[in-house]
């Protein structure tokens, strides 16, 4: 036979025709069962399109993986650093510092009648529970992006991951403020047992921005340069080198448009008993954060079908 | 067939990406798209679909272990990420009837600055596995391993070989019903390799259904009884490895040429023409005759080696034989060339022929350009010949001349 190609004649099981909506499979040679039920499969995986619902019992199941990935910050954070945890401390001592000097004793900055070192101190101690958690979720997104071109997991675990982490450096810090307290001989009032409620609106608004703004990097990494950005401007923004008492009457319905502003003047308001926010401002800044969170939350699945695309 | 026996079964599966022909419709930055929107406000995008995977459709039941074959760009991988729920399909429907596992990458999210200890415990649960899974395992994975000197070590100073070995076994001991595996074994030296081809028939031994993604066609044919082929985003054909590779050999490498050619103009300075086998079949003892032209269009500094590649049926290359091995000098011209190789000691089954011309480099190359078969001893006393089934390249004893063109 001088023609090898005769040798390789195309084989005859190779499929061709096109398959219906739900062929049998084409295949399957035993004898089909088709009368049998089919067993309800463990998960069914269609085709989602619009809004959906959070599955909060997948994330749940998952939570040693998003406990995981906080261990792992943890662990990571002041690795190869000299001064490893001090940081922690160190790093809101040193923004209170500066701006002690620059607020504080250069422009003369109002502190509702305490120190001014422990007044913005307070006020750091909130904001920068805020601007961690927003920094650290709005990039995890990006920083993950094998994981999550690679690996299935709910992509909700990923930002949220950075709650547990931000929460041991607000701690920390929440350690040293107690220091300052005792230090100033300053008394809170029965406002501190508001605090946590305080610190739970912060990281619940602060969640809901980090979540938009990581969903949104996938395809636009503008936000990662707007962001610092943005942040700044807020830092100025709200009650934390000031206070809410410092800021004039007819612009105080601007300011508070802010729910940062209601929350970080309550929370300092709880440590140091000092400031006035108003029961208006709370419930506003109340209602825009749990409307913050739902809306980043839904956005959020929304968007995340297409991460493992895109990113 | 029971459909209770069902572990998994995928109806009508497609899956569209949308790519964008004019770079400036792909909104890099927000900014654009929000000035695209504003000036062209109903405008679509000049997009082209292109289906990843077109309406796929297939059973796989308990404890069955299925290859998944295809070139690349066929939708393995994507079939692959819809099955582990990391993209989510455009149309049709999977039903799972297990949890699943799957390890599309070796030692994604490994963290190089953790140790092993912290690694196993990290990825065990980004694979999906609940912390008393991982501890209940942890001994396993480390023995599976063999890094329990190296537990509290930073995997960055791992050798790459325990590093892999390392994100294997976390994989490897996966408590899911069905595990779907990408690739994975292409690393990792030989005697590692075998180690999870064995690990994996013993899951699936187990009662688990195991999915195994591999260009390495003995690792299936090793592992799997049936084996799917996928070509450009469809099914092409399930079946027993080796019927699916007789196929896949046959059809699944338009991306090089194939086949026999005649006038082509490549270009190029040298091509190979008009090849063509002695016979079609042969006795493991005789001598096996390759016969080919030789076209060389200009005189070249260096010498023209002339290559033909025996590959089995599983794709390895068994044989080499080159003009520049038998001091065969090829002249400017047609020529028409004739390799004979005299004692190819190959084992009785079908096998194909790469032809090449390089000088050192490849200026023309035709895989599979030709087919023949080894036929069984004639007598068993006469089969004394040396097997080579080891996967080693051997220089055959052969000879080639200048034929009569």
């Amino acid at each position: 036979m001088s023609d090898a190609q005769t040798l390789t004649a195309p084989e005859p099981r190779a499929l061709s025709a096109d398959h219906g909506a739900r062929p049998a499979p084409p295949y399957d040679t035993d004898a089909p069962a088709l009368s049998v039920p089919a067993p309800k499969p463990l998960l069914t995986i269609r085709p989602r399109s619009g809004w959906s619902a959070l599955n909060l019992r997948e994330l749940w199941q998952f939570r040693d993986l998003l406990l995981s990935f906080a261990s792992r910050d943890l662990k990571l954070r002041y690795k190869q650093t000299a001064l490893g945890v001090i940081w922690v401390v160190l790093q809101p001592l040193m923004a209170a510092g500066v701006f002690s000097f620059v607020f504080g004793k250069v422009a003369k900055m109002p502190s509702d009648g305490v120190p001014y070192f422990a007044f913005s101190f307070a006020g750091m101690l909130g904001w920068n529970l805020f601007s961690n958690i927003v920094t650290k979720t709005s990039g995890c997104l990006l920083g993950n992006q094998q994981l999550i071109s690679k690996v299935f997991f709910p992509r909700l675990v990923l930002p949220l991951s950075n709650v547990p982490s931000a929460l041991v450096d607000f701690a920390i810090a929440l350690a040293m403020m107690g220091v300052l307290l005792v230090t100033y001989r300053i008394l809170p009032g029965w406002g501190l047992l508001l605090l946590p409620v305080w610190m739970a609106l912060i990281v619940a608004l602060a969640v809901g921005v980090g979540l938009i703004s990581s969903a949104l990097s996938v395809s636009y990494r503008d936000v990662q340069y707007i962001l610092p950005v943005a942040l700044q401007i807020l830092l100025y923004a709200s009650p934390i080198a000031y206070g809410v008492s410092a800021v004039p009457q007819r612009w105080r319905n601007i300011y508070f448009a802010n729910p940062l502003s209601g929350l970080l003047e309550a929370f300092r308001w709880s440590l140091l008993d000092r400031g006035q926010p108003s029961p208006a401002s709370i419930a506003y800044a109340a209602a825009a954060t749990v409307g913050l969170l739902l809306l980043g939350a839904f956005s959020f699945k929304r968007m995340e079908r297409r991460f493992a695309d895109v990113i | 067939m029971s459909s209770s026996d069902l572990a998994l079964s995928v109806y009508g599966l497609s899956k569209a990406y949308t790519i964008a022909h004019n770079t400036v419709e792909r909104h890099v930055t927000l900014a654009e798209a929000v000035l695209h929107r504003l000036r062209r406000p109903f405008h679509r995008a000049d997009t082209e679909t292109f289906w990843a995977l077109k309406d796929v459709s297939f059973d796989i039941k308990k404890g069955e272990v299925v290859g998944i074959i295809g070139r690349n760009g066929a939708g393995k991988s994507t079939l692959l990420k819809t099955l582990s729920r990391i993209t989510e399909p455009t149309a049709g429907e999977i039903n799972l009837y297990g949890r699943v596992g799957s390890l599309l990458e070796v030692g994604t999210g490994f963290h190089p600055e953790l140790t092993g200890r912290e690694n196993i415990l990290l990825n065990g649960a980004i694979l999906g596995m609940t912390k008393a899974e991982v501890r209940k395992q942890f001994d396993a994975i480390v023995d599976f391993a063999g890094v329990e000197q190296f537990l509290d070590t930073p995997v960055k100073r791992y050798s790459s070989g325990m590093y892999v070995r390392l994100a294997f076994a976390v994989a490897a001991h996966l408590e899911s019903e069905i595990l779907i595996v990408d690739e994975v074994l292409a690393v990792g030296d030989a005697e590692f390799q075998k180690k999870c081809l064995g690990k994996m028939k013993e899951v699936a031994t187990g009662g688990k259904t195991v999915l195994l993604v591999s260009h390495d066609q003995r690792s299936i044919a090793d592992t799997c009884r049936k084996t799917l082929m996928l070509r450009s985003g469809r099914i092409e054909m399930i079946g027993t490895p080796a019927e699916v590779f007789k196929h896949y050999a046959s059809v699944a490498r338009p991306e090089r040429r194939t086949g026999v050619t005649y006038g082509r103009n490549l270009g190029n300075d040298a091509e190979i023409c008009d090849p063509v086998m002695g016979s079609a079949t042969y006795f493991s003892d005789e001598p096996i005759q390759i016969l080919f032209s030789v076209l060389k269009k200009k005189q070249q500094p260096r010498t023209l080696n002339a290559i033909a590649e025996i590959v089995n049926a599983s794709g390895q290359i068994v044989t080499v034989v080159t003009s520049l091995q038998c001091s065969v000098i090829i002249e400017n011209g047609l020529q028409r060339m004739r390799f004979i190789v005299r004692s190819p000691r190959l084992r009785s089954g079908r096998y194909s022929i790469n032809l090449a011309l390089e000088e050192p480099e490849t200026l023309d190359r035709i895989d599979d350009a030709l087919r023949f078969e080894i036929l069984p001893p004639r007598d068993r006393a006469h089969g004394g010949f040396r097997l080579l089934h080891d996967g080693s390249i051997v220089h055959a004893d052969a000879d080639c001349e200048i034929a009569a063109a």
